[in-house]
């Protein structure tokens, strides 16, 4: 029985996703496969959309892989590369998309509401504070220092 | 007593939100190719593989690329459309079997029937590439200038034939090249 644990640790500690051997490509220069890392992990796999190129198994994210080495061997630059596959797959393959006019409303959306929220914010105390004024009537708090023990102030 | 109201619209209006964000497929993604040059293609025959096919001797008509293949299972259910598309409207269809073996794409069609005026082999997927590709099968529309007009994403049903692509084909053949 105990071994039969054991068997199905070792058996579960294989399929760790550091495992993933199909992502080796073989690079005689270290900048290059460093590049090469850089990419495939910022482009989306259009097939199964939450995973990068590098982790999908997917054939296609097989296929872009490839595509990225080739060009990379080719001595293609990585902003020719990135320009290969948006032209193709547009800005969705990238996980962080370019600021431009399609994707201001993403980039900037965050700050929009951050800035709506302060203002509301600050719009709300400052209404508070106009209102801390309680405009209590000069004779009633004449009555009130009295019952408080401070005669003199009255 | 308005201001009462004001969370009660910022809840009404993030359920609209919410609610057209259902209404959008996360699978179709619009292509950056609309509007562009369709990517140039050279590709063997189906048929025939001694014989090739260029793309460029489309120009001057609007014609139709229809990607699938054999191991595509929503193809199957789109297939029977453009076998009657193709018997009903003078259409030119051209078939690009993606990323499949060549007796597969044939049997396909033996068994299947034959829409297309002609079908070239795409078997390493590297044209798909060009055009974008992510999931078969995806239709482009092309006009008589050799731009893509249209891209349907996923197999063509009767309603997107009737509502988007017929008349989309029409208009597009009163265009002057």
């Amino acid at each position: 029985m105990r071994q039969h644990i054991l068997l199905l640790i070792v058996a579960l500690a294989c399929t760790n996703s550091s495992f993933a051997a199909f992502n080796l490509k073989r690079f005689d220069n270290p900048e290059y496969a460093q590049r090469y890392e850089g990419l495939i992990y910022q482009m989306r796999c259009l097939v199964c959309q939450n995973q990068t190129i590098a982790d999908s198994d997917a054939d296609l994210a097989k296929d872009l892989r490839n595509e990225i080495y080739k060009m990379i061997k080719a001595g293609k630059t990585d902003q020719q590369i990135v320009d290969f596959m948006v032209a193709r797959y547009g800005e969705f393959v990238l996980y962080k998309p370019r600021v431009e006019q399609k994707t201001w409303l993403l980039w900037g959306g965050p700050a929009l509401l951050l800035f709506a929220g302060v203002a509301t914010l600050i719009w709300n105390i400052s209404r508070k504070n106009r209102q801390s004024d309680p405009g209590i009537e000069q004779s009633a708090l004449d009555k009130a220092h009295q019952l408080l023990g401070e005669d003199d102030r009255a | 007593m308005l201001r009462g109201l004001i969370p009660l619209a910022v809840f009404l209006l993030l359920i609209a939100l919410l609610w057209a964000g259902l209404q959008l497929d996360p699978r179709k993604i619009p292509s950056p190719l609309i509007d562009k040059p369709a990517p140039e293609f050279s590709l063997p025959r189906l048929d025939n593989p001694e014989l090739s096919f260029n793309s460029k001797d489309l120009l001057g008509q609007v014609w139709l690329l229809n990607i699938w293949a054999s191991w595509c299972v929503a193809c199957r259910s789109e297939h029977p459309v453009l076998n009657a598309w193709s018997q009903q409207d003078d259409i030119f269809l051209v078939g690009m079997d993606y990323k499949d073996r060549r007796e597969d794409g044939h049997n396909w069609l033996e068994t299947l029937g034959n829409p297309y005026r002609l079908s070239v082999m795409d078997e390493k997927g590297r044209t798909g590439m060009d055009w974008g590709v992510y999931g078969v099968p995806e239709t482009f529309v092309i006009d008589k200038k050799g731009i893509i007009r249209y891209k349907h994403i996923g197999p063509v049903s009767w309603d997107d034939l009737k509502t988007t692509l017929r008349p989309l084909i029409n208009q597009l053949r009163q265009e002057t090249s």
